[in-house]
């Protein structure tokens, strides 16, 4: 308690060279939460887009299917196991087919992948119930925004596609697009034209058939998959996402450990100058009867006490700016197609408990130990030393 | 203990390492001090009154021979038990006041009994004695910085006697004083010495301070030139 008075006094004493350091220290801190806030947001709202628009609880793939190869799409198709069947009957899982193609707006040649969805499906929040109108004899299509700037496709625009049967015979055949829909997951929207599953079964000739099966989220007695069909869990499916959020959050991590660096290099500085210009009072405290390691003590937590003041001033500045980015959200632009993952129109940032409290032990602790450092020489200086002004 | 000596010094040998050699600054010292005693050490610069002060003070060791201090051979304590010494025996007093800048006056007296643990009413009750003692009672609230020499080495004195300590060890005090604050100094210490039975043990070589000694160890070379009693000039 003397301790924490006496090194608070000294600490004011200091003055604007405290402050200093208190203000760089506070922006590192406050940098840290708001934009690990952001990232965690972004990781959070990527995963929750993902798994409401493609993941759902998990998937079932066939053995041969491979999102990054269409190559395997024509001959990764099966028709579904009993168990599988029984799921989808029961509504707790749908069917989706996947396949390559091609369609040609406006006379060029684009490669697409075309995926089947049962119309009635409620399991993912592709709004696929427009491709049940058929009024007329044209498929109804479904194409997300970002795809439909991409090809310049509207509302009601026909547009031929072209794709191989099951027997490899090439097919071609004009789609109408139903509905161009606001899906925030990229991999559902960029390439991709989604048709009825029925339709789709019937273009290829494989009725009945599925290239994998999406759950639903609360699926408790999830079937364990055969040679045919592999059961792929949502830490398989997110892998990709929050490895993505990961390298996106590399440069940031840079920034801000820099900006740490530097608050802790002036408090290490600062320390390493008050104990040579304060040899004299050190010795006078000695002579006064005070312990060595409470002298050590003073010192650091003088210097700690940089981490406790950063973290008040931080709060007092940080709080109103992190409220006002969790309730206002930051406007992204329209980086959506080249981020790679799913961006809302504006990011709400997530400040979880652990990132505060972690936030707030890394910067206490990295504080106490710079302090700490220079404090630890006083154990080798000899009390006449320090009171005749002298270092060692 | 030595015939109820405070303070003894038996064959005490202090050496500096200077270079590869070795530099002797105290050389055999012998002396006891009893209860009570203003006495100085006096001798030219370098003769080693400072090195013997800070022996007896335990902030520093002899290399051979031995101090014992209130019952203590310093030589065996460790920097805790010296450090308590210090704290509930010594009072130290330093040419150049040593005050803690960013404490108040009040604060600055009131540091050695913080470390004694005592409680809040002594404490006050205790500091504002003092203060009042040394003429300082309505400066209580001022920075080291506010105040002159005078008053800063008064509250340096202050802050030595706060705790009656039974010996005050005071290295040059004067010597960045005038002669009026240095007889002011000088007069309250000699006060001080009689009302509470402290031992004051001065490291000087002004013929002011000397004016009050009652006791007069002189040193040369490190050894004991000259020990006398002397009848204080001033009072
Ligand atoms: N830490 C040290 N290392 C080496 N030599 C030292 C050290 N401390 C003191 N000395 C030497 O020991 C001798 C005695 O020093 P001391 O400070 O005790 O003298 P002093 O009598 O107090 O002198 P002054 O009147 O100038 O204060 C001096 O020659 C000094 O140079
Ligand atoms: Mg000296």
């Amino acid at each position: 308690m003397l301790i924490a008075k006496l090194a608070f006094r000294n600490l004011m004493g200091a003055g604007i060279r405290t402050w200093l350091n208190v203000f760089v220290l506070s922006l590192a801190f406050v940098m840290i939460i708001w934009v690990q806030g952001f990232i965690q947001g972004m990781n959070k709202y990527a995963m929750q887009a993902t798994i409401d628009y493609e993941a759902g609880g998990g998937q079932f793939w066939h053995k041969d299917y491979d999102p990054y190869d269409p190559l395997t799409f024509e001959d990764s198709h099966a028709p579904l196991s009993p168990a599988l069947a029984e799921l989808i009957s029961r509504g707790a899982a749908t069917p989706i087919l996947v396949t390559s193609g091609a369609i040609f707006p406006e006379g060029r040649i684009q490669s697409v992948v075309l995926r089947g969805i049962d119309p009635e499906q409620q399991i993912l929040q592709l709004p696929s119930a427009y491709l049940s109108k058929e009024d007329d004899d044209v498929t109804p299509a479904l194409i997300g925004a970002q795809m439909a700037k991409q090809t310049k496709l509207r509302v009601g625009d026909e547009v031929t596609i072209r794709w191989r049967d099951v027997h490899g015979t090439f097919d071609a055949n004009d789609v109408r697009i139903v509905q161009i829909m606001n899906v925030s997951a990229p991999s559902v929207d960029v390439g991709q034209i989604w048709l009825p599953l029925e339709g789709l079964r019937e273009m290829l000739r494989t009725p009945q058939e599925a290239s994998l099966v999406v759950l639903a989220e609360d699926v408790s007695d999830v079937p364990s998959g055969n040679h045919t069909w592999v059961h792929r869990d949502l830490n398989f499916l997110l892998k990709e996402i929050t490895e993505l959020v990961r390298m996106k959050s590399g440069s940031s991590n840079i920034l801000y450990g820099l900006l740490l660096f530097m608050g802790l290099l002036a408090i290490f500085d600062t320390q390493v100058l008050a104990i040579w210009r304060r040899r004299k009072e050190i010795g006078t405290f000695m002579a006064l009867g005070m312990e060595r390691v409470k002298v050590i003590g003073l010192f650091t937590l003088e210097g700690a006490m940089h981490g406790f003041l950063a973290l008040v001033v931080g709060a007092i500045y940080g709080i109103p700016v992190l409220a006002l980015t969790f309730a206002k959200g930051l406007p992204m632009p329209a980086m959506q197609a080249d981020f790679g993952i799913a961006l809302p129109q504006s990011l709400y940032p997530s400040y979880g408990l652990r990132l505060l409290v972690g936030t707030t032990l890394l910067v206490l602790i990295a504080v106490t130990i710079v302090s700490f450092l220079p404090a630890s020489k006083i154990a080798r200086l000899k009390p006449t030393d320090a009171l005749r002004g002298k270092t060692s | 203990m030595n015939n109820g000596a405070l303070i003894t010094a038996e064959n005490l040998v202090k050496q500096y390492p200077i270079g590869g050699r070795k530099f002797t600054a105290l050389n055999d010292v012998n002396l006891t001090v009893q209860k009570g005693e203003f006495l100085g050490l006096v001798g030219p610069s370098g003769s080693g009154k400072t090195t013997l002060l800070n022996i007896i003070g335990a902030l520093d060791y002899p290399t051979s021979g031995s101090a014992i201090v209130i019952g203590t051979d310093t030589k065996e304590l460790s920097h805790r038990e010296s450090a308590r010494l210090r704290n509930e025996h010594l009072g130290f007093i330093f040419q150049t006041y040593n005050l803690l800048p960013v404490y108040t006056v009040f604060e600055n007296v009131e540091f050695p009994l913080l470390l004694l643990g005592m409680d809040t009413e002594d404490r006050k009750k205790a500091v504002m004695g003092i203060l009042d003692r040394v003429g300082l009672a309505d400066r209580a609230a001022s920075r080291p910085s506010q105040l002159s020499g005078g008053e800063s080495q008064r509250v340096a004195v202050a802050r030595a006697m706060v705790k009656k300590p039974k010996v005050v060890l005071a290295d040059e005090p004067t010597a960045n004083l005038d002669a009026e604050n240095s007889h002011n100094v000088l007069q309250m210490m000699a006060k001080l010495n009689e009302e509470f039975q402290s031992t004051f043990i001065f490291a000087t070589h002004d013929e002011k301070v000397i004016g009050y000694l009652r006791r007069k160890i002189t040193l040369n070379d490190g050894r004991v030139a000259e020990d006398i009693e002397t009848t204080p000039q001033y009072n």
